[in-house]
Order: C-alpha cells, then sequence, then structure tokens
C-alpha cells in the first residue's frame, strides 16, 4: 500500500477542508435557505439542500468505509448493508409515526394492512420511540458486523475472501428484504413518511434541519475516525494492513482491532442511513444491491484511500457526478462510473486528494514526476519476477 | 342424380327404422349380422343425424376388421361422406375420397357430411380407443389406454385384459394395468378390489393415494367407506408403502435437480477457479463472460436462421466454438489492457473489473438493447423425460450435466495434457522459478486469463439453453460462482467440481424445507462455517508459508 506522499502538503489543508464542508453543510446551507427571502439569488433551493444532505449522508459512508479499508485494509463489500439496515431502523421509525394517516386508515403500516396481518410482528415494537429507532439504527448494524466479523476474522478470512463474502451476505439480505413475508415492505420497501418527532417532512425547514443533522453527523463521523487514525489503535490498524503477520508477532491481537474498527464503521453506516432515509422519503431492499456496496468503494478510492478528507471528498465528487450525469446523460453514466474504476484504480491509485496535492504545491511537481515513473515501473514489476528474467526471444 | 326430396326423406326413415331394429338387436346376433362390414357402413350411410350413434355402435360390433378403425377416425375428423345409396367415403392420405369398402374413388354421386355431436363422440371415442388398442405404435396404444381410463365400462375392461395379455411395451403395460387398477378399485367383489391394490402397490402410482385414502377413512356414523376389513387392512399397509416409496423417489429427484443445478454452477464457476484459482486474478468482469458467451450463442443463431436454414438445428453445435474464440478474445484483451497491471493486488483489480463488467454491460446494451434476446432450444433438446412418476427432467438439463462433465474434461486435459497447461501450472506453483526456465510469463497469463474467460463463455452457451438471456445476465451469477471457488479452494478444479455440486445438491435439499431465500441463505451460512474449519476451503493445496492469497 503507497502512503499519500502528496498529502503532507496537505497536513493541516485537509483538516480544513473537511471543517469547512461540515460547516457549509450542517449551518450554511441549512441557514440561508431557511433565512433568506425566497426570492433571493443567495438562498439555496430547497432542492440544493435536500441534495446535499444526501450527498453528506454517503460522506459519512464513505468516512466509515475509509476507516476499515483505507486504514485496516479490509474491502468491506456490505457497507450497503450496514447503510440500509440504519435506514430501515429509521424507516421503521418513520411508519409507525405515521399513525392512522395512512391510506388504510389503520395503525398497522399500509403494508401489512394490505398483507392482512393483523397485528404488530414482535421485531417492530419499540420502533414508535425516537430514541429507540435511533439506537437501533446503531446497534442493528453493530450486531450483525460483530457476529460476522468475529467468525470471519476468527478464522483469519482476510483480502478478497472477506470481500466476496462480505457480497454474499449482502446479497443474501437483500433477497431476505425484498420477501414480502420478512416484514420490511418487501419490493417497495418502506415509504410515504408524513412527519419525523412530529414535523411535517414536507416543510422546508424539517428538511433544512435534516440537512443541518447530516452535517453535524459528517463532523462527528469525520472526528471520531481521525482520532481513532491518529491514535495508537490507528497505528496498529495500519501496521496490520500493511503487515498483519508481523503485528501478530510484535504480541498484538489483530482480531481485535478489527473487529472494533469493522464494527464501529458499520455503526457510522447505520447512522448515514439514518439519516438519509427521511429526506430521500424511502428505503427499499435495492439500496442493498451488491452493486451500491461496490459503489462505496469507489467512492473512496477516487478520494483518496487512507486519507478521511479525501473519502469525503470522493462521496461528493461521485456522488455529485451522478446526480448530474444520470439526469442529463443516462447512457453515459455507467461508461462513466465503469471508466472510473478502472482509470482510478490503474491510474490514480492515491486518488484525487493526492493528485491535487501534488499539483497544488510546486514545489512537489518534480517529485510528482518521478513517482509517476516510479510508479509505472511498479506496474510493470507488479509481477515482481518478470522483470528480473527478460522473455525469452 | 335427380333424386327427389321426398324420395330421400323416404330412403332416410328406412334407414332409421333398420338401424333402430338394429340397435335393439344389437347384443343379440340376428340382424347386420354381427361383424358384417358392409352392413354397418351401409347402415352408417343412411343414418340421420339422430341416429348416427346407433350406427357407430354397429360398427363397433365388427370384429377384427382394420377398416373400421379408419372409417371412425375419419368420422371423428370430418373425412367422411356419407351416400344415401349406402356407400361411405372416406378421405385418403392424398386427399381424395375413396369408398370405405371397396376401396375405389368417389364417383359423381351426390353426398353429405354427417354432424359428429357430443352424444356420438361419447360413444365414438372409447370405440376407437378400444381399437387402437391393437395398434401397432405403443404410442397409439398408450393414448388408447389413457382415453379409456377416463371412463371405462365393463366392455372396455375386458378389451383392456385382453389388450394386456399381448402387450410387450412396458410403459403401455403400466397404462393398462393402472387402468384396470381403477376400474377394480370400483368394483363389487371384494378379491378383485385387493388385487387392484397389490397392482397399485406394485407400480406405485402416486395418482392412486387419494383413492386408497378414502378406502380407510371412516365417516362420523362409524362405518367405512370400504365394508371388508381385509381391504381396508391391505389399503393401510399399501399406503404407508406407497408414502415411503415417495419419499425415495422426492428425495432422488432433489438430488437430480440439484445435480443440474450444481451442474450450472459449476459451469460458471469453472472459469473463475482459473482465473482466481490459478492466477488469483479476482475477476468480477467474469458473469460477463458468460454473457457474452450466451450472446454469441444468440448470434449464432440468427446468422444460422438468415443464411444455413437447414442446419439451423445444430446451431448450438457451432455455437460452443464462436463462444469459446469470442470470449478467449475479449478475455486476452482485459488481461492485456487492464488486468497484468494489477497482478499483485487483488482489491484494486476487483475494482478495476468491476468497471470492466459495468462497461461491458452497458457496451452490449447499447448493442442489443437493454431487453432479453430470444435464444431457442433446438428441437433435440425441448421436452423432457420421465425417469420416475411425476418426476420429468428436461432435456435441456440433462444436457447441461453432459456438457459441464465436457467442459471439465475439457479444462483438465488442457491444464493435464497440453504444453499450454504445463505452462500454466509450473507459472502459478513458481513463477520465479518457471521464468527462469525460460517460460514466457506474461504470455503464459494471457493464456491462462483467455481460458478462463472461455470456459465462462462455454457456460454462457449454456445458460442461454436455460434461462432469459439479458445484459444483467452474468450479475445473477457472479456470486454464487465466487462462492463456489471460495469453497472449493483456489489451486484445484476438483475442489470447484465437489463444491458446485454440494451446494448445488444442498440448495434443492434446502428449497422444500426452508424456501428459495431462506436456502440461499443457509448456503452462505454453511460457507461461512466451513470456512471457519478449512480457510483455505475444502480443497486448498497444501502450503508451509503463513502469508496465502
Amino acid at each position: 500500500m503507497r502512503s499519500p506522499v502528496g498529502l503532507r502538503a496537505l497536513r493541516h489543508a485537509d483538516v480544513f477542508l473537511v471543517v469547512t464542508v461540515c460547516a457549509a453543510v450542517a449551518v450554511a446551507i441549512p441557514l440561508l435557505n431557511v433565512e433568506l427571502p425566497e426570492t433571493s439569488a443567495l438562498r439555496p433551493s430547497d432542492f440544493l439542500v435536500t441534495l446535499v444532505g444526501k450527498l453528506t449522508c454517503y460522506a459519512i459512508v464513505a468516512v466509515a468505509m475509509d476507516l476499515v479499508w483505507g486504514y485496516a485494509g479490509i474491502l468491506s463489500l456490505c457497507h450497503g448493508l450496514f447503510f440500509a439496515l440504519g435506514g430501515y431502523a429509521m424507516g421503521m421509525y418513520l411508519m409507525r409515526s405515521i399513525g392512522t394517516e395512512g391510506m388504510y386508515r389503520s395503525a398497522l403500516p399500509d403494508f401489512m394492512v394490505f398483507l392482512d396481518w393483523k397485528e404488530l410482528p414482535w421485531y417492530w415494537h419499540g420502533f414508535e420511540h425516537f430514541t429507540f429507532a435511533i439506537a437501533m439504527a446503531l446497534l442493528a448494524p453493530a450486531a450483525v458486523a460483530y457476529v460476522f466479523g468475529f467468525f470471519a476474522f476468527r478464522s483469519r478470512i482476510g483480502g478478497v475472501y472477506f470481500s466476496i463474502i462480505t457480497q454474499a451476505l449482502t446479497f443474501a439480505a437483500m433477497l431476505l428484504f425484498f420477501r414480502n413475508n420478512t416484514g420490511f415492505g418487501g419490493n417497495n420497501g418502506l415509504t410515504d413518511f408524513k412527519r419525523i418527532l412530529g414535523y411535517s417532512l414536507r416543510e422546508p425547514s424539517t428538511r433544512a434541519v435534516l440537512c443541518a443533522a447530516s452535517g453535524a453527523g459528517l463532523a462527528v463521523s469525520y472526528g471520531l475516525c481521525r482520532a481513532i487514525t491518529s491514535s495508537r489503535a490507528g497505528r496498529v490498524l495500519r501496521a496490520m494492513r500493511d503487515a498483519e503477520l508481523k503485528v501478530r508477532f510484535c504480541g498484538y491481537d489483530p482480531i481485535a482491532y478489527k473487529l472494533f474498527a469493522w464494527t464501529l464503521s458499520a455503526m457510522l453506516c447505520g447512522l448515514a442511513g439514518a439519516l438519509y432515509v427521511p429526506q430521500v422519503g424511502i428505503i427499499n431492499p435495492s439500496e442493498m444491491q451488491p452493486s451500491s456496496s461496490v459503489e462505496i468503494a469507489i467512492w473512496v478510492a477516487v478520494g483518496g484511500r487512507g486519507t478521511l478528507a479525501g473519502a469525503i471528498l470522493g462521496a461528493l465528487v461521485v456522488n455529485g457526478a451522478k446526480s448530474w450525469l444520470t439526469v442529463a446523460f443516462p447512457t453515459a453514466w455507467l461508461y462513466f462510473l465503469g471508466t472510473l474504476f478502472v482509470t482510478v484504480t490503474l491510474l490514480v491509485p492515491g486518488g484525487l486528494l493526492q493528485a491535487l496535492g501534488s499539483i497544488g504545491n510546486l514545489r512537489h511537481l518534480k517529485a510528482r514526476f518521478i513517482r509517476s515513473a516510479e510508479s509505472k515501473g511498479t506496474a510493470e514489476t507488479a509481477q515482481p519476477t518478470d522483470a528480473a528474467h527478460p522473455e525469452p526471444p | 342424380m335427380a333424386c327427389s326430396a321426398r324420395g330421400a326423406l323416404w330412403v332416410r326413415l328406412l334407414g332409421a327404422a333398420a338401424i333402430f331394429v338394429a340397435a335393439l338387436c344389437c347384443s343379440g346376433s340376428a340382424l347386420a349380422a354381427d361383424g358384417d362390414f358392409e352392413a354397418a357402413l351401409k347402415a352408417l350411410a343412411q343414418a340421420t343425424d339422430e341416429n348416427v350413434t346407433q350406427a357407430v355402435e354397429l360398427l363397433g360390433a365388427v370384429h377384427d376388421d382394420p377398416r373400421v378403425l379408419g372409417v371412425l377416425q375419419a368420422l371423428q375428423s370430418d373425412n367422411l361422406l356419407l351416400s344415401d345409396s349406402g356407400h361411405v367415403f372416406i378421405r385418403n392420405s392424398a386427399g381424395a375420397f375413396v369408398d370405405a369398402a371397396s376401396g375405389a374413388p368417389k364417383g359423381g354421386e351426390a353426398t353429405r357430411q354427417t354432424v359428429v355431436d357430443n352424444s356420438v363422440r361419447r360413444v365414438l371415442v372409447p370405440l376407437m380407443a378400444r381399437l387402437e388398442l391393437d395398434a401397432a405404435d405403443p404410442a397409439v396404444r398408450l393414448e388408447a389406454v389413457e382415453q379409456l381410463a377416463v371412463r371405462a365400462s365393463d366392455e372396455d375392461a375386458v378389451a383392456l385384459r385382453a389388450a394386456l395379455e399381448h402387450e410387450k411395451t412396458s410403459s403401455v403395460q403400466r397404462a393398462i394395468v393402472s387402468a384396470l387398477a381403477e376400474l377394480d378399485l370400483a368394483s363389487a367383489d371384494p378379491q378383485r378390489r385387493l388385487a387392484a391394490i397389490d397392482a397399485v402397490e406394485s407400480f406405485g402410482a402416486a395418482r392412486f393415494r387419494p383413492k386408497l385414502r378414502a378406502l380407510t377413512v371412516r365417516s362420523d356414523d362409524g362405518t367405512y367407506a370400504e365394508p371388508d376389513p381385509r381391504v381396508r387392512a391391505r389399503a393401510e399397509s399399501a399406503l404407508g408403502r406407497l408414502d415411503r416409496k415417495q419419499m425415495i423417489v422426492s428425495a432422488a429427484a432433489d438430488v437430480l435437480y440439484g445435480m443440474s443445478t450444481g451442474s450450472i454452477l459449476l459451469l460458471c464457476a469453472l472459469g473463475l477457479a482459473i482465473t482466481f484459482g490459478l492466477m488469483r486474478v479476482i475477476n468480477m468482469a467474469h458473469g460477463e463472460m458468460l454473457m457474452i458467451g450466451a450472446y454469441a450463442t444468440y448470434e449464432t443463431q440468427v446468422f444460422f436462421h438468415a443464411h444455413l436454414a437447414a442446419y439451423e438445428s445444430l446451431y448450438l453445435v457451432a455455437a460452443i466454438p464462436v463462444a469459446l474464440i469470442t470470449t478467449m478474445a475479449v478475455g486476452a484483451v482485459l488481461e492485456r489492457a487492464v488486468i497484468r497491471f494489477l497482478y499483485g493486488r487483488p482489491l484494486e483489480t476487483l475494482l478495476a473489473t468491476y468497471g470492466l463488467s459495468l462497461l461491458l454491460i452497458q457496451t452490449v446494451r447499447s448493442i442489443f438493447g437493454a431487453q432479453n434476446v430470444a435464444v431457442e432450444n433446438p428441437p433435440w433438446l425441448s421436452g423432457g423425460a420421465e425417469i420416475f412418476e411425476g418426476v420429468v427432467i428436461p432435456y435441456n438439463r440433462v444436457a447441461v450435466v453432459l456438457f459441464s462433465g465436457l467442459v471439465v474434461t475439457f479444462v483438465g486435459y488442457v491444464l493435464r495434457g497440453t504444453s499450454l497447461g504445463l505452462r500454466v501450472r509450473a507459472v502459478t506453483q513458481n513463477r520465479p522459478m518457471a521464468a527462469c526456465m525460460g517460460i514466457s510469463t506474461s504470455r503464459v497469463d494471457t493464456w491462462t486469463f483467455a481460458l478462463g474467460s472461455g470456459v465462462g463463455g462455454l457456460g454462457g452457451v449454456a445458460l442461454s439453453q436455460l434461462g432469459n438471456v439479458g445484459p444483467e445476465l452474468g450479475q445473477s451469477y457472479i456470486i454464487d460462482s465466487f462462492l463456489v471457488v471460495v469453497l472449493g479452494g483456489v489451486g484445484k478444479l476438483i475442489g470447484s467440481v465437489v463444491a458446485a455440486f454440494g451446494l448445488g445438491i444442498l440448495n434443492k435439499l434446502l428449497e422444500p424445507i426452508a424456501g428459495a431465500v431462506l436456502g440461499k441463505i443457509v448456503v452462505l451460512l454453511v460457507v461461512v462455517l466451513v470456512i471457519q474449519k478449512r480457510p483455505q476451503g475444502l480443497f486448498a493445496q497444501r502450503v508451509r508459508g503463513m502469508e496465502s492469497a
């Protein structure tokens, strides 16, 4: 794994960048949206507020992903699942808070009336309380992650094996949630939400507050992950990523560190999901598609793995491009995404942040050329032994 | 012929009277001298719409005359003309009408058609069936027996018993025994009922179970539907034995279906076993190799349809090399262009190949459209064979099992029996040493990757015969394929074979118990648990180093 050399120039700039983003999302945009008159040219539109709130949730997921992938070297393909679990927990609260205003005027959620269920399934109890729902949004993904991680790390499943199995887990969960009988609304998922904590979800002010909450969530996640990664534990994580056996032989227990980072990461995803659902107004099993989990990895790769600010940047850039491209050039989006996957991994393995860092600092310009020459060299020697043995005539 | 309307009426009335008398004495031997074909024909020719039935019965009383069946068949299919002069004409295979009795061509006589309504058909169908019991073609006999079994009379029973005497084909025999048992179960004679239960038990027809069950049921007022206690006891024990047999048969069927699922998994996973297992390249675009293989099959079919229509049913054979070469080429290009830069960086490879899979999907979508394309089974793969009662194995599934065997043999041969295989194994086992020996490892890498992709393409040919062919075909198989390779262990093909069949059969056995979705989840759990015990998979190569994969 390459260390992000270009980042040195940005050592403080990255914190500055993230603080700016968080402040904009948590304070400036919602405040301007609510306070400025409709006619003002400076006022962010309601659409923009929701979009920014959404992107911020993705950024939280990217931070969580970066913690396990960038720092601990675990490529998870089930962060989409954790995100969706958090979303479902919040969605269940929102469903319950509809009360009897649903289409069927029943105390039960509409889809249960439709399925002719007479009472709430046991696992729906408690979700009428907001705090309980928030707790579940954090604990449900944490529980899944802990149990799964415990077994996986214990038997030293790592690398691509781990990725593949997490992907299969996501796939299985998606199938499970697609079933009507599972009790989460099947195909359609949970939708038609009316209000949160008594405030209507249609009100722009509620949306502005949700956007601000997402910004705050991002700030908390970033602060937490930064604290961890710059602590001793963070150093152990990085050491494990680069040479797990050596760390183990030094007397550390990699399982505990991995499990900690992994479970915390899942909780952050759950938080992001819980913030995401009231803003977009729907949660359904398509969020659990294996492809969305792979996409999370590419946000982080684009921004710069192993740099939390890079992960945030990547999530914002890729998803911003997605919201624009899927509307402007619908067919081009997959080409764009596919090319992004290939070019980023081939050409900019350090990610955008590293590239920006080297461009931004002229003193590093020369070093950048040297490095790119080196990385070309390493690409050719990636099959390490080939370079040593010229091809036979 | 200038026959006046009144004259025709007279003749008809006379005919009707004759048939009425004939019908009265039908069972006797008086009029129309039982077995007189010409007389029966005459009666038919002169029958009015109302008494066709009697005329048909008269024909049925004719013994051992092959011409009767022809007349009846023609009657049923409206290929029969009657003349008032007492002649019956049937349309022969050339389309011309000939006299049913003499075979002479029809002259200029005035003829009419007759109406075959339901009352006639009720007599006609069992009669034809009884006659067809003697047909030369077993399929016709089988159909006749089934026809008779629907509503059999005592006469039919006699005919069936007679037919059973000289029946040689086992499927027809079974059908006759089954039809007779059905009759005998309703018979008043307890001995006959006992015999029927024996017969049912011996050939194990599942459809008799409700009938047997009905025999043992006690009604509310304490009486049994079956008065004889011996018959009841016999029915009980027969039921128990049928149940056990049923269980075994359904378990066997599950295993067979599981093998078919497993062989599909195997075909999908075998290419991965090469690229991932041997080269440690995690190719998320492998599913798209299946998809490209399936589209290559489609293109071959279109080509044959347009240019080689005479050999259209053979397009599938031609599709195999076409798909192999196409996907090998695509695989080689991907390896040269992207994957070779990522060796030794498995996680990056995963992401890059995922991007490649998106690109391939979108490319195919823009060429062929997002809709599924229709790949048809050639005639020799449609239909299925009934191996047990109620267990039909479609031929395309059988073909996939055989094909997967062939592909495994092919891959085994390439790896074990060719110089390319030797190089591949050398490079995967010890790359530096292989390079020292003068093997161009990068060229071998390209070939290995192309081979893995090509095998994926062969899997695509098989998949095109089983389900829809669309741009997202590969996506639904890729996860299962990876599970197979992970479970089987990298480096050994046999691991993939065992894992594929194991997972396929486990899936099928779980499906009736847990449902398709929960079954899948249980399978995943099993894989995770097995990996707990054997982290390198079931058939991993033993290594001494601690760092692996």
